[in-house]
């Protein structure tokens, strides 16, 4: 029983199949329209999805608590004070000062993160910098960087050496410095930071650190690590959400196209179609024969269309949407994105596209399956 | 709202499947009130044509919100990251006041989608429309289950905010506070809860072997399988989870559908509602054997129904045993 269903819907492929191709240009050019648009989601889809996979590995050793001075409303350097304070609270187990901070380079048009890193900072004199950096700059270890301090002196740095590479992402426009250059470059009086991050022993714990800390300093505005993964996640999603909405035009159009073209029988089909039936076919069996024409084409641009994305975004680094998704930089890193497929983000790829095909192809569909036979073989 | 892709696409999908289920009801309507397979007049020949075309998109629809269902939850669980507090699809349902509402009529669809089907199916293989306008009249009721489930489901979306405190799972299914129906589950003592499920499951297999032997019963297969899903369902959230977590307290039943436990979840619920929906049809199916032109065809859909239903079940007790077997929580001391 289940064998003769089995040849059956084998044979009505195998017919679907050479029906498909006896008339090749007209399906070859639905297929590229349609993988075109399975392309183009998927795209944005793969893009957006592996930008947030890269957010989330990068914030995976910052730390858990950021806290920050405000002054009306605005970030403000915080005093060291504020460091006991916070290592007082029970449950913390580190709290350290930052120094960081942004610093616009005229001779490359480009914006630097300046930082000095809490183990091995360089000696005072010199700069560790980031390969986006040596770029702009053309600068190799040994040159020598010179920059317009706060009050409009020159401050020289030897470079060091360069940051390796794999971390691109991160480190493509950092700039490190040691503790001295940092406040001699910006005026940082001593006993002052940018910021003070906190690490808690037990991590079911951090809320409640937070709400301690915020309760003993006041002035201050507290930053989990959880809240800034999850606001990346809607950033993102957002941007992605964005863009399928202004592409659900190309998908209301494909809707538009397929319809036509289903709906455009000529008159060699009709007559094929008039003679299966007056050979025995059912009217059921010509809908089964032209869905299974549709599902082979549905299935093939959606697999062409999600390899070709796929190697667009992981291949070639998805330059048609990157600036969208991305934002934007000078010093943009250029870095390649861990390959990541998700079901979830599938099983919605497939819904954007093969599902409006499909309900776009059941009416010409049936008004092909309805002809009588006598009307097209006279 | 949440400009989330995926849900974009249920939004879609609903939206689609309301105006094609609203378009086709005039048809219905007309179908009901005119339908006489006796006529050779034009009207009656061009209802047969157009029946087609009403079931082919109505199949449509109708898998889809199938696929949907899955869907909905399955997106419910990975949006949990936005949300604080939330760690599984509980916490994203209870954001919003139409969370679960949404993933009940989400429910509700999915079965009377399937047994629609069943009824289409069983339609088609008798050659004289036999159950045209129970099924027509069937679809007078579904379709405005599926537009408040499509307007439910929208109200949801919409009342999403991202970082809302939300209450989880530890605290919802916790076995007491407040009294949601999954409280009330949770808080079944575990031998009622696996006793009745193995009574549920005895009764199925008794009852389907019955109705392959001798042919009649269906309905109470039909029966015995929707007691089986809600059993099995309360099963799950009172002691088969706890089996699976190996924590004494923890009840949820979105968790078994993560990773981390391997997705588990899948294996018990595709083969429960699977086997209800096979069950159910086979007692539908089985029914429509008084019309003369099902009269060989009705019972040889039914038994195959029966069958995989059954097959099904064993399936889902076979999974929910071995979870039990495997698991290092002892729940019932062997007596010294």
């Amino acid at each position: 029983m289940t064998a003769g269903w089995i040849s059956r819907q084998r044979h009505l492929l195998d017919f679907a199949l050479s029906s498909l191709g006896r008339r090749r240009g007209k399906n070859l050019g639905l297929l590229a329209v349609y993988t075109l648009v399975v392309f183009v989601l998927a795209s944005v889809m793969l893009f957006s999805h592996a930008i947030r996979h890269e957010a989330r590995l990068v914030l995976k050793d910052s730390p858990e608590v950021v806290v920050q001075k405000l002054v009306a409303g605005r970030h403000d350097l915080i005093p060291a004070g504020h460091l006991e304070a916070i290592r007082g609270v029970r449950g913390v187990r580190a709290a350290e000062g930052r120094l960081w901070g942004y610093l616009f380079d005229p001779a490359a048009a480009a914006n630097y993160t300046l930082m000095v890193p809490r183990d091995q900072p360089p000696a005072p004199g010199t700069a560790l910098i980031g390969s986006g950096v040596a770029a702009v700059r053309d600068a190799a270890p040994g040159d020598t960087l010179s920059f317009r301090a706060h009050d409009g002196q020159l401050v020289q740095f030897t470079v060091a050496g360069t940051l390796e590479r794999d971390s691109a992402l991160v480190s493509a426009d950092l700039f490190l410095v040691s503790e001295a250059d940092f406040r001699r470059l910006f005026g940082v009086p001593e006993g002052r930071f940018t910021d003070i991050v906190a690490s808690v022993r037990n991590p079911r714990e951090i809320r409640t650190v937070a709400e301690k800390i915020d309760a003993a300093l006041p002035d201050t505005r507290i930053i989990l690590r959880d809240e800034i993964l999850r606001t990346y996640d809607s950033v993102f999603d957002w941007r992605e959400g964005m863009l399928l909405v202004l592409l659900s035009g190309a998908i209301l159009a494909f809707g538009i196209f397929a319809w036509e073209k289903a709906s455009g029988l000529s008159a060699e089909e009709r007559r094929e179609i008039g003679i299966l039936k007056a050979v025995g076919w059912e009217t059921s069996d010509v809908i089964r024969l032209k869905t299974l024409e549709g599902m082979v084409i549905s299935l093939t641009a959606f697999l062409a269309g999600y390899v070709l994305g796929y190697l667009h975004v992981f291949h070639f680094g998805a330059p048609l949407f990157e600036p969208v998704l991305k934002g934007w930089a000078v010093l943009y890193p250029d870095f390649r994105l861990t390959p990541f497929v998700d079901e979830l983000q599938v099983a919605t790829l497939f819904f954007f596209t093969v599902f409006p095909y499909t309900v776009a192809t059941v009416v010409p569909i049936w008004r092909a399956a309805t002809v009588d036979p006598d009307q097209v073989m006279r | 709202m949440l400009f989330q892709p995926a849900i974009i696409a249920l939004i879609l999908a609903s939206a689609v499947s309301t105006l094609m289920l609203a378009s086709s009801l005039p048809f219905v309507v007309r179908v009901l009130r005119r339908w006489d397979m006796a006529s050779g007049a034009e009207t009656q020949l061009e209802m047969e044509r157009r029946t087609y075309l009403v079931a082919t998109l109505l199949k449509l629809v109708l898998v889809a919100q199938g696929a949907a269902l899955v869907l909905f939850v399955f997106n419910a669980d990975r949006m949990a990251s936005l949300f604080t507090g939330a760690m599984c699809a509980v916490g994203t349902l209870k954001v919003d006041r139409w969370g679960f509402p949404a993933l009940y009529l989400h429910m509700a669809v999915f079965f009377l989608s399937a047994f629609w089907l069943v009824l289409n199916h069983v339609d088609n293989l008798g050659w004289d429309y036999p159950l045209i306008r129970l099924k027509y009249a069937a679809l007078l009721g579904l379709a405005p289950v599926v537009a408040v489930a499509g307007g439910v489901q929208l109200a949801y979306f919409l009342g999403l905010r991202a970082d809302v405190i939300t209450s989880c799972c530890s605290t919802l299914f916790s076995g007491n506070g407040i009294t949601v129906t999954s409280n009330a589950l949770a808080a079944m003592p575990h031998g009622v809860a696996l006793g009745l499920l193995a009574a549920g499951l005895a009764a199925v297999a008794a009852s389907g072997a019955h109705f392959l032997l001798r042919g009649s019963g269906g309905v109470v297969h039909a029966l015995a399988s929707a007691a089986v899903l809600g059993i099995g369902l309360a099963a799950v959230v009172s002691t088969i989870s706890v089996y699976v977590y190996e924590l004494p307290h923890h009840h949820c039943p979105f968790c078994l559908l993560k990773r981390e436990y391997g997705h588990v979840g899948y294996a018990l619920y595709l083969p429960l509602f699977l086997g209800t929906v096979c069950g159910v049809g086979g007692g539908i199916a089985a029914r429509t054997r008084r019309h003369p032109s099902l009269a060989l065809a009705a019972p040889r859909a039914a038994r195959r129904l029966v069958g995989v239903s059954l097959a099904c079940f064993a399936a889902f007790g076979v999974v929910a045993l071995w979870l039990v077997l495997r698991s290092h929580l002892i729940l019932f001391e062997a007596a010294p």
